[in-house]
């Protein structure tokens, strides 16, 4: 039959990086769990000392922490946010990219919130956020969403992984593949045997799941924003905020998107799937988005500094003297540099879209940095203190080192799930085949009749 | 039917008037008046005319027999909830700005209480400038006791709550340490614990949310009120330690505040005085009142010599470096 030759010839060609290690590959992933290792020590100082360990003192109770949390947590919703439009919409070139987003969502979906736990003092009693739980605090809100959005993301990237399961599985025999690894294919693909009826149920459940995830990504990202917007603090209590973090959210999701194609294209020999089409449209994505952002974050400082309430003009002062340059690079450099390259058509290549997402990545985590601290910097009641730590936050290294951890917790994750499936779904391209063939059948058919 | 309402009106009110007797009794400044009740009442009709304020301010004289000794929450600690707090109270503090020398003894008194460190401040005193024509002035600021406290509302926990007696307390046995109340106060009134210290391991004390003492790592701590010396009829460590009688402290039912050398009416004062909330625009409506630095008993400058410590604390500020450019200071 000629969906089953197909099946085994994709598998043919997936296999190999499923069986082998390579010596380079060995050797990155010791460096990854090293950077780990330094992490976990880190990590290990921060609750035997406290958090005196870290730079963060009374007035910036928050620091890098919550930087990273945001940005992980906004890729993440941006991931499922693409991922249930690429499904929902039947998108045709998704085939090659949605197993990266759905990858990228889950991954940093269970890295983010780990930093909003190293902000807290007390992680012994993290179970009080259930035995006395407070419905009006929006930190409570925002552990609902975040669970919510977790559980959905991971039936979600499960149902889109059954049929490649199942195709794995029946494939896996005649390779030498881990015994264990078989196993494992076996439990995951649950009886998956790829008839009618259970294609049909399992796409019309794929893209039920895919709306869901669209509005759980919504709601999650709203909730994060209202976190900061519903204080009374300069530069937080803003009515566009959940818009806005949407918004820079889905910019930073679309960027990381591009940055981890970039490099999956590169290190995994995909470029019969990646194609420059895809670079291409994602950046016309990004060009949209850093316009809409740019515009979001324009009217947010235009608004204060017009309006120059005292409290504003004073974050104000900050932004434009001790973080001057900081604030250039993440709203100038971070926004105009990366909508200047992919204005123009001939710089939508793969590399420079590539470097126009590293730059926007950048300047957004450094936008979110002048929208935690400086804020925190420039209270209501002004800091007369002696200790320069306890008037400027500056990061320490336990800080630095648990958020390349991070990184490198990511990047270690994406290799291992990449040895265990193909980065490339199976089944999308089988149902690609399939749909074109379809539509050109239907069109056959109706131009006939 | 009509009649009916109107009579049960008029004991109502009589009640309330025996009420405010009986709340003007145990109120603070009083208490020498209490104790020598509390010895007379098992004497039977001892003859003996005594003075008594009412709610409204006039002096009655009633025979000593005829006062009943109520059970107040001073003797009634068996069903005292910490959450509830101390029954038919609301505290206000009221900060005369124009006594202020920054003498810092509030700030000491309270570490002192609390078993505080040195940079840790409950009450904590800044130099500040209303417009740039106005002259600088210090200001003692601790935590506002709001009645929308904006660090309630967020509290994941529940860790931080608002007494029916207008105190806003913090449970560091229920606090997780999300910090997320720190950054709601516009006050900048909580501190964290950011490290273990031995002070923390010192059981002789048991735990109590109204003395926050003893401290545990990872938890926000803040200005109490001192319920713990309001429940023995003292004052707050900072209105007793103040040697200017710039702290004044009382009872919003009863209408009085008292520094412990004059006992004054809250409403008089902050009429009389132009009393004032700090950033009243925030809509926080904060317990502590501030009446203005107008005709100020002291020099500014003064408040800069209390000692090496307090000279570096303001060399960095700003405005006080600006003013020294002028020669203001």
């Amino acid at each position: 039959m000629d969906i089953q030759s197909r099946k085994r010839e994709l598998f043919k060609e997936f296999a190999p990086r499923l069986e082998t290690t390579s010596l380079a590959t060995k050797i990155y992933i010791g460096f990854l769990v090293a950077i780990i290792l330094v992490g976990i020590y880190a990590f290990y100082l921060q609750m035997a000392k406290g958090q005196i360990v870290t730079g963060m003192r009374d007035n910036v109770v928050w620091g890098i922490y919550e930087v990273n949390f945001i940005l992980l947590v906004c890729i993440s919703y941006s991931g499922a946010f693409i991922s249930g439009i690429l499904h929902f919409f039947h998108t045709p070139w998704k085939t090659a990219i949605a197993r990266i987003v759905e990858i990228i969502t889950v991954l940093s979906l269970l890295i983010g919130p780990i930093y909003i736990l190293l902000c807290m003092g007390r992680l012994d009693r993290l179970h009080y956020l259930f035995m006395y739980p407070r419905i009006q605090s929006p930190i409570t809100w925002d552990i609902i969403a975040i669970i919510t959005d977790i559980v959905a993301c991971f039936i979600y990237l499960y149902l889109t992984f059954i049929p490649d399961f199942a195709i794995l599985r029946d494939h896996c025999e005649e390779r030498k593949i881990p015994k264990w690894v078989k196993k494992l294919y076996k439990t995951l693909a649950i009886g998956y045997q790829d008839t009618k009826t259970q294609r049909d149920r399992l796409h019309k459940i794929t893209r039920i799941m895919s709306t869901i995830v669209i509005v759980l990504a919504i709601v999650a990202y709203t909730v994060l924003a209202w976190i900061f917007s519903l204080t009374l603090q300069p530069g937080w209590n803003s009515t566009i905020f959940a818009p806005y973090f949407i918004v820079g959210g889905l910019f930073s999701g679309v960027a990381f998107i591009i940055v981890t194609m970039f490099l999956v294209r590169k290190f995994y020999k995909l470029e019969k799937y990646i194609r420059k089409m895809h670079f291409k449209v994602g950046g016309i994505i990004l060009l949209i988005l850093a316009m809409l952002y740019g515009y979001f974050t324009f009217t947010e400082y235009f608004s204060r500094w017009f309006s120059h309430k005292e409290i504003d003009t004073n974050l104000l002062d900050a932004l434009f003297t001790r973080y001057f340059w900081v604030f250039i690079f993440a709203n100038y450099v971070g926004i105009l540099v990366p909508i200047g390259i992919l204005f123009f058509k001939k710089f939508r290549t793969i590399n420079w879209v590539t470097i126009a997402s590293v730059i926007a990545l950048v300047g957004i985590w450094l936008n979110r940095y002048l929208i935690v601290i400086p804020t925190l910097e420039t209270p209501y009641v002004p800091i007369q203190d002696t200790r320069i730590d306890y008037i400027f936050y500056s990061a320490s290294w336990v800080e630095i080192a648990l958020s390349f951890a991070g990184v490198a917790a990511f990047l270690l994750m994406f290799t291992l799930i990449g040895k265990v499936v193909p980065l490339v779904p199976m089944n999308y391209i089988l149902d690609s085949h399939f749909t074109t063939k379809k539509v050109k059948q239907k069109v056959n058919k109706e131009i006939s009749e | 039917m009509a009649e009916n309402n109107k009579k049960s009106r008029r004991k109502f009110l009589n009640n309330g008037l025996k009420l405010g007797i009986v709340a003007a009794i145990g109120g603070i400044g009083l208490s020498k008046i209490a104790s020598k009740l509390s010895a007379q009442t098992e004497e039977a009709h001892s003859g003996e005319k005594m003075e008594l304020m009412t709610a409204d301010g006039t002096l009655i004289e009633v025979d000593s027999s005829e006062v009943m000794e109520v059970h107040n929450v001073k003797n009634n600690e068996d069903n005292y909830d910490v959450r509830e707090g101390i029954p038919n109270r609301k505290f206000v503090m009221v900060i005369d700005l124009a006594k202020c020398k920054n003498a810092r003894k509030c700030v000491e008194g309270c570490q002192k209480g609390h078993n505080l460190d040195y940079h840790q401040e409950f009450m904590q005193i800044k130099l500040i400038q209303d417009n740039p024509l106005a002259e600088p002035y210090w200001f003692p600021k601790n935590c506002m006791h709001c009645d929308e406290p904006p660090c309630v509302k967020v509290c994941p926990t529940g860790a931080t709550f608002k007494r029916e007696d207008n105190i806003v307390l913090v449970d560091n046995e229920r606090c997780i340490g999300c910090k997320f109340c720190v950054t709601s106060c516009p006050y900048s009134a909580r501190i964290f614990n950011w490290e273990h210290k031995a002070k923390f391991d010192d059981k002789s004390q048991p735990y109590s949310p109204e003395t926050n003492v003893p401290g545990a790592t990872g938890t926000v701590t803040k200005c109490d009120f001192c319920p713990d010396l309001l429940r023995q009829g003292l004052l707050p460590h900072c209105a007793q330690s103040c040697p200017e009688g710039v702290i004044y402290f009382g009872d919003r039912n009863e209408d009085i505040v008292t520094n412990g050398a004059e006992t004054v009416r809250f409403s008089e004062l902050i009429n009389k005085r132009g009393g004032y909330r700090h950033l009243e625009h925030l809509g926080t409506k904060p317990n502590v009142y501030y009446l203005p630095a107008v005709d100020k008993l002291y020099e500014l400058e003064d408040g800069f010599e209390v000692n090496e410590e307090v000279k570096e604390r303001y060399k960095n500020v700003p405005y006080v470096k600006e003013l020294k450019k002028q020669g203001k200071i």
